[in-house]
Formats: structure tokens, C-alpha cells, sequence
């Protein structure tokens, strides 16, 4: 969407990023303050369980720790994914894309099962004030990986077409921001939720 | 160029789908993404909204000209109190300065068009789409009810049961998208696209201000938008975040709102500053006093709005330590605010100043707005806040700051650019009419509420009982608001008649007000592509040091005139984006999704066809349409040689860029 004045690669433009670049830079900034409205409510509302199951009693620990391991590693093939369309690669750039895209996909799986888990031990949505923070924070960070998966397909789908080359790769690249973005956001929301002690009944 | 663009772009991505070409009538206006008429969009719905909200506003002030009114009843007036604010704020301030800021930005900072001129057309549709959405609860019978805050758990659905809540939580949301889109677009544009030269601080103060406004929508719609997604669970899928019984915090709406809410002050009041920072120079005949401290105070104020929120909580029990904390930085923020009132007297002190309309507005924006700032000073003090609280001493307050601060500097705005804008003046003796009638009778209507607030009388009442001294101010306020009214009747007929005049007229010439920033390089009105070459900026206020310099005797003398200095606006071969339709189509699905999330889900289905078909329509097309008439568009020929500092060059290049998003 690069437009008018702008500059494909950042040559000319006042930062030195290339608009498009600059524009998700922007947009993550915005993002932190979205992710940290939903952090602060989990925070006031961890120990607001009620009747309901308490955090400490229900999180199983080692296999959320596996599916973050799971999603930090898309961050690196992601990297690689780029790298490899910077060198021209198209072949390794689609193989790395293509894995970023199921790692992440294994990511939402498991949540998807922590979450089915979790309504068959009792930990519904409206269950409590803590049950709603929990699964709004999650949620929402669900939703921001499966936005990043489509992305990531669609990626695919335009290299299949021969339309991602390596000229191209900024593209590669600020989606890549996202992806990132993402999974940084996850250490936060999985450090605070899940590594800092909980509160039991 | 254009075989390569020929070759990479698929001119037809959609099949049946053709390209937007018209650049006349209503086709036009829907489908343009220039940035010049989309601030005119901007300023004429917002205008609209005006015509609304003024209204909403007459009839509260009906109810409450005599004791026991009875011309809305209780359910109504709440409505029409909660309308007006939401009006005014989200409808009306705000897309005002996102008009300016659209018009003027690129304009000032000597570019072409914003970064991304879909993305600012998609800002303009989603805020469109929001407010009518909003304003539908009207006809479909359940307009919101609490406030323009919205304190849960007042507004959740146990406490408020009907729809109208739900029209404001989802409103707000999708014009939310609007102003993120929009700040994120304009940072963009100022970061990356200023003129050769141009350093951030040879900005002018007006481009500064509505930077650092960019970055506190930025930041701050993400935290109201946690708060109404908060609030739209609640009410639709039975979360608990504002429900006490299940042990929600009552507190957490208002720390989320007001997180939100108080740099949005800043947010309406900073745009009219940067306004007024432009006319008091260029009608005191002297540069802006104090620049540096102009901008620093600026961006001060845009930090410190982040530290003052919970001022507006000092009676809602947060306790003594954080009271004492936020009364502080409370008095505190009075500081850079002080700075910019003296830096607007110390330009005008010794200035020959010309008091035409837009000067008279911008004076009134200092004066009144001192006086809203002194009594915003009363509210930091805790014990007299408490008193304040909830009182229509609050209400005269913040109208002194929003109608007083925000409004009239938008008025000095619309009468010093209109000739940029529309290529002729607004007649000055009705511009004096209006100022004149829009300040006594806003003084009458808010002035008396500080003394029925220190009285006793509570904000957000339908009646009053006789007795209580309340009877003669507010029926001088009602008198008072009729009076606004006929001062904004006045700028509507002098909108109006001076169109008329101006056909008879010639045109009003390059320079009128011998200004001092890069927008006045282009002819009046500015034509489609800005500015014919860029400008090699050197100093700020780079235009009125062209037209002046020193003699022998260090003396200021004029050394061009704005003929020679201005552009004729004759360049034919600059490259422009192209109209698209897609813009007007994302928007129009927000709506449907969100009557789909309050009625029956079946809406969401046409809403969500119309959101990804704009969306994938949108990512297929070419930013420029190799086959577009919009740009008088002369490609080069191959052996002309490519000139390094022309701007159209590497527009160009872009235009083989695959869209990313």
C-alpha cells in the first residue's frame, strides 16, 4: 500500500523506513496499550475467582510451557523464512513460511484443548470475574495469532503465484514485525498468568 | 514506467469489477482518496453532527429553563444529554480536527498526499459508518442513557436493560477503528513525508499539535476499546467483568475509561491550540513567541495527560494516597498549558494586530480557555473537588475548555483557511456577527453555572424543584444557548452567501492573509496535486521568509510578493493515487456486524461478506491504476533524464508495489 511520495525501501522518507514499515511499527505501539488494558484487568481480576475453580488449581503448567516453546520457535523460522527470500531463496522461503504457519497452528490447538479442558473442569466463561479475564486475555491473543496464520497464508498463496520475490521481501519482513510482536506478547501473558504464582482455593 | 506497471498489475481483479474513473459529482466524493477532499468530508459531516448535537443541546436546555420541566421527561432527557456529549466529542470536535488535520497536514509539511490515501478515505467511511450507526438508536427506539462515560455497572444490562448501551459500545468501537486508522496514517505522514529541509522542528506548531494528538489517539483508543469490548461481553455473552455480585471491581470502567478519557481533553484541545498558533502570528504580524517551548509544552502536555486521569475519580474512593498523587500532577499539567497562554500574549504584545474574524476567534480561545483552565486548576484541589463534584460547576468547566477552547479555535480555523479550502473569504462583517454571538451567549449559558454548581445544582438532573435559587440563571442559560444558536445561524448564512458572492467576485488571490507556512505555496483553492514542485524548506514559517528579508539597517522589508513565491499550480505530470471504491465497502459492513451482535446474528453475514470482500478487492488492486485519468498522468519518456530531487519519480516506483495490506 505504499503510496504517492513514499519510497519503496526507505530511501528518502524522514526515518529512514519505508512507510509500510513505519505504519506497522506504529500500529504495534498501539497494540501494547490494547494487550495492556486486558493484562491489567487479569491482574486485578486473578484472585476474583468466587465459587469458581482458582487459577492455581487448574493451570497445567508444563503443557502450556510446550505450546509457548512451540510458538517462540515460529519466531525463528519465521526469521528463517526471510532470510531465505532475501537471499533469493523462494523455495526455503515457502518451506519456513509454510512452518511458521502450523507451528502457529499448533499453538491455537492447544489452546483450543486448554480451553475445552478448562469448561470441562468447570472454568466457564462467565463463571467468575477471573474465568472472563482469563479467557478474554487468551482469547484475544488467539485471535491475533490466527490473524498472523492468515497472513502467513496468504504469503504462501502469492509466493505460489510468483508474485513474492525477493524484491519483495519487505512484505515478508513486516509481517514478520507482527508475527514477533505476537509471540513477545506471549512471554508477557504467559509469565503473568501462568509463571507467576496463582492463587489457589 | 507504464509497460512495467502494465505487466505487474492485474487491471481487472475482480472480474466484473471495474475501477473507479469518475472525478466529478456524487461518484467522486465516495470514492475519493485525496486527502484535500476528505477533510472537506470530514468537516461537512462533523458539521452535520454539529446541527445535531446543537440541538440535543437546546432541548436540554429547554427542559431545564424552568422548575419541574416537562418538555422531555426523565427517560428522553437522559438520552439527550448522553447524545449530546457523545455527539459533540466523537461526532463533532474530533472529525473536526481530523478535518484540518487531513486538509492541512500534507499541505503543511509539503507533500503530495497522506502515506496511505485508502487507509485515510477507510478513516473517513468507518467514522461515517460509526456515527450513523450511533445515531440510529434514535429511530430504532433505544438511544444510549448513561452518559458519555458510561460508568459501569450502571450501563450494564442488569442496570441498563435496553439496547442503548449497546449502540454505544459498539459505536464508539467501530468509530474507534476510525481514529486509530487515521493517527496511524497521519504519524506516517509527518514522520516520513515532510519536504526536503524540513526538520521536525521547522514544523509548523498547527502540524506539531496534531502530531502529538496522533500519538494520544494511538494510544489512547486501544484502552477504551479494552473497555467497550469489556463492556459489549458483558452485556451480550454474560462475562463479569462489571458485575459486582460476582465480585467485579466497580472502579475498573472508570480507570479504563478515564485512562482513555483524559488525554481524549487533550485530544479536543489540541488541535484548536495549533489553530490559534497559526492565526495570532500571522494577524500580530510577528513570529510565534517562543517556538521551542510552543512545541515542548505541546508534547509535555501529551505525556503528562496520561498521569492526571484519576482526578476525575477523587470522590469514587481510591483513597487518600492516589488523591493526593493525581491532585498534584493535576496542578502540575496547569503548567505547559500556562506556557502557551503566555507564548500567545507575548506574540501578540507589541504585534500590529489585525483584528479580523479568525483573530477574534483565536482570542477568544485564549481568553475563554484561560478561564476553563483556571477553574480545571480549582478541580485538582481535592477538598473543593469534592464539593465540585457532579455539580454544574463540573459542566460550566468543561464547556469552557471544549466549546470555549476546542470549538471557537475551530472556527478561527474554518475563517483563516476557507480561502485555501474554497478560493474565497467568508464575509467578515457576518464572521463578526458570529463571533460576537457565539461568545456573549456562551458566556451566558456556561458562565451561570459555575454559580449553579457552587449552589448545589447537580449535573445530569431532568428537573429541579422550585425554591432552591436555581430559577433565574438557568433560565438566563437557556436565553444564553438560544443565542449560541443564532451565531452558529450566522456562520451557516455566511457560509452560504459568501459561495454565492464569491461567483460574481475574483477569485481572492494567492496570499489573503500574508501567511506564513508551506500551504500557502499553492494557489487558492489548492488544486488536485498540491504543489507543482517540492519546496526546499529553510526556515520555519519557510513562506513569509520569502516573501520578506532584513535591509542594510536590520529593518524587516518585503522583498517578493506572493506572485513571485507561490506556485501557479500549472504542473501537469505528477502522479496521483486513484479513486477506489473499497473504502466506502469496509465501512459500510461494520454496521451490519454490529446491529448483527444486538439483534440477530443473520446480520453479521452481509456485514462480514461486504468487510472481506472489500478487503481481498482492496489487496488486488494496484495503488495506481496504470489506465487512471485522475493524475494527468505525462509518463517520462525513456531518454528523458530522471531528475533526482523530483518527487513524481519515485511515486512512480512505488506504484509497481505489490499492495500489502
Amino acid at each position: 500500500m505504499a503510496d504517492t511520495a513514499a519510497v519503496s525501501h526507505g530511501h528518502g522518507t524522514g526515518t529512514g523506513l519505508s512507510n509500510n514499515k513505519l505504519l506497522m511499527w506504529v500500529f504495534l505501539g498501539s497494540e501494547c496499550l490494547l494487550f495492556g488494558g486486558l493484562i491489567s484487568t487479569y491482574l486485578i481480576y486473578r484472585s476474583r475467582f468466587g465459587d469458581g475453580p482458582a487459577p492455581g488449581d487448574i493451570f497445567d503448567i508444563p503443557f502450556t510451557s510446550v505450546s509457548s516453546f512451540v510458538l517462540l520457535m515460529s519466531s525463528l523460522t519465521m526469521v528463517l523464512a526471510l532470510a531465505a527470500l532475501q537471499r533469493g531463496d523462494i523455495r526455503n522461503n515457502r518451506v519456513w513460511l509454510l512452518t511458521t504457519a502450523l507451528l502457529g497452528s499448533l499453538f491455537i490447538g492447544g489452546q483450543v484443548y486448554e480451553f475445552t479442558t478448562f469448561v470441562r473442569e468447570g472454568l466457564g466463561y462467565t463463571t467468575s470475574p477471573f474465568s472472563s479475564a482469563f479467557f478474554t486475555l487468551t482469547g484475544f491473543h488467539g485471535v491475533h495469532v490466527s490473524l498472523g496464520i492468515i497472513m502467513l497464508m496468504s504469503l504462501l498463496i502469492s509466493s505460489l503465484r510468483g508474485t513474492l520475490t525477493k524484491e519483495r521481501s519487505e512484505t515478508v519482513e513486516i509481517i514478520g514485525l507482527y508475527w514477533h510482536f505476537v509471540d513477545v506478547v506471549w512471554i508477557f501473558i504467559f509469565t503473568v498468568i501462568y509463571l507467576v504464582p496463582s492463587p489457589t482455593s | 514506467m507504464t509497460y512495467n506497471m502494465e505487466l505487474e498489475a492485474p487491471a481487472r481483479p475482480l472480474g466484473a469489477y471495474t475501477r473507479p474513473k469518475a472525478n466529478t459529482g456524487w461518484r467522486d466524493w465516495v470514492t475519493t482518496i485525496d486527502h484535500k477532499k476528505i477533510g472537506i468530508l470530514y468537516g461537512a459531516a462533523a458539521m452535520v453532527f454539529f446541527v445535531v448535537g446543537g440541538i440535543e443541546a437546546l432541548l436540554i436546555r429547554l427542559q431545564l429553563a424552568t422548575p419541574d420541566g416537562t418538555v422531555l421527561g426523565a427517560d428522553t432527557y437522559n438520552r439527550v444529554f448522553t447524545m449530546h456529549g457523545v455527539t459533540m466529542v466523537f461526532m463533532v470536535i474530533m472529525p473536526l480536527a481530523a478535518a484540518f488535520a487531513n486538509y492541512l497536514l500534507p499541505l503543511q509539511v509539503g507533500a503530495r498526499d497522506v502515506a496511505f490515501p485508502r487507509l485515510n478515505a477507510l478513516s473517513f467511511w468507518i467514522f461515517l459508518a460509526g456515527a450513523l450507526f450511533l445515531n440510529m438508536s434514535w429511530i430504532l427506539g433505544d438511544s444510549p442513557d448513561g452518559g458519555w462515560f458510561a460508568y459501569a455497572p450502571n450501563t450494564g444490562v442488569v442496570f441498563s436493560p435496553g439496547k442503548g448501551m449497546d449502540y454505544y459500545a459498539l459505536g464508539l468501537q467501530i468509530m474507534g477503528i476510525a481514529s486509530l486508522i487515521s493517527a496511524m496514517n497521519l504519524i506516517v505522514t509527518v514522520l516520513n513525508m515532510r519536504a526536503p529541509g524540513m526538520t521536525l522542528f521547522k514544523m509548523p506548531v498547527f502540524t506539531w499539535m496534531i502530531l502529538v494528538v496522533q500519538f494520544l489517539l494511538l494510544f489512547a483508543v486501544p484502552v477504551i476499546t479494552v473497555a467497550l469490548f469489556l463492556l459489549m461481553f458483558d452485556r451480550n455473552f454474560g462475562s463479569n467483568f462489571f458485575n459486582p455480585e460476582m465480585g467485579a471491581d466497580p472502579l475498573l470502567w472508570q480507570h479504563l475509561f478515564w485512562i482513555f478519557g483524559h488525554p481524549e481533553v487533550y485530544i479536543l484541545i489540541l488541535p484548536s491550540f495549533g489553530i490559534i498558533s497559526e492565526v495570532i502570528p500571522t494577524f500580530s504580524r510577528k513570529p510565534i513567541f517562543g517556538y521551542p517551548f510552543m512545541v515542548f509544552s505541546g508534547i509535555a502536555i501529551g505525556f503528562m495527560g496520561w498521569g492526571v486521569w484519576a482526578h476525575h475519580m477523587f470522590v469514587s474512593g481510591i483513597g487518600p494516597i492516589s488523591v493526593a498523587a493525581f491532585s498534584v500532577s493535576t496542578m502540575f499539567i496547569a503548567v505547559p498549558t500556562g506556557v502557551k497562554i503566555l507564548n500567545w500574549l507575548a506574540t501578540m504584545w507589541g504585534g500590529r494586530i489585525l483584528f479580523n474574524t479568525p483573530m477574534l476567534f483565536a482570542s477568544g480561545v485564549v481568553s475563554m480557555f484561560t478561564i476553563g483552565g483556571l477553574s480545571g486548576v480549582t478541580h485538582s484541589l481535592a477538598p473543593a473537588d469534592t464539593q465540585q463534584t457532579d455539580t454544574y460547576y463540573i459542566v460550566a468547566h468543561f464547556h469552557y475548555v471544549i466549546f470555549g477552547g476546542a470549538l471557537l479555535g475551530i472556527f478561527a480555523g474554518f475563517y483563516f483557511w476557507w480561502p485555501k479550502v474554497f478560493g474565497h473569504l467568508l464575509n467578515d462583517k457576518l464572521g463578526k456577527w458570529n463571533f460576537w454571538l457565539m461568545i456573549v451567549g456562551f458566556n451566558m449559558t456556561f458562565g451561570p453555572m459555575h454559580i449553579l454548581g457552587l449552589q448545589g445544582m447537580s449535573r445530569r438532573i431532568d428537573s429541579y424543584s422550585p425554591g432552591f435559587g436555581f430559577e433565574f440563571w438557568n433560565m438566563f442559560a437557556t436565553i444564553g444557548s438560544f443565542i449560541i444558536a443564532l451565531g452558529v445561524l450566522a456562520f451557516i448564512v455566511n457560509v452560504v452567501m459568501s459561495a454565492r458572492r464569491a461567483r460574481h467576485e475574483p477569485p481572492v488571490g494567492l496570499d489573503p492573509w500574508d501567511a506564513r507556512s508551506l500551504e500557502w505555496f499553492t494557489p487558492n483553492p489548492t488544486p488536485v496535486h498540491n504543489f507543482d514542485d517540492d519546496i526546499q524548506v529553510e526556515a520555519l514559517d519557510e513562506f513569509w521568509h520569502r516573501k520578506y528579508g532584513e535591509d542594510e539597517n536590520g529593518q524587516v522589508v518585503r522583498v517578493a510578493s506572493a506572485e513571485e513565491v507561490c506556485q501557479d499550480g500549472s504542473a501537469t505530470d505528477t502522479h496521483l493515487p486513484s479513486p477506489s471504491y473499497w473504502p466506502v465497502v469496509l465501512a459500510a459492513g461494520l454496521p451490519f456486524v454490529g446491529l448483527g451482535l444486538m439483534y440477530t446474528l443473520w446480520l453479521c453475514v452481509p456485514g462480514a461478506v461486504l468487510i472481506l470482500m472489500a478487503i481481498y478487492g482492496w489487496s488486488f488492486e494496484p495503488v495506481d491504476d496504470p489506465d487512471g485519468p485522475h493524475g494527468h498522468h505525462n509518463d517520462h519518456d525513456g531518454d528523458e533524464p530522471v531528475d533526482d530531487g523530483s518527487g513524481a519519480t519515485p511515486a512512480e516506483e512505488t506504484a509497481e508495489e505489490a499492495p500489502v495490506g
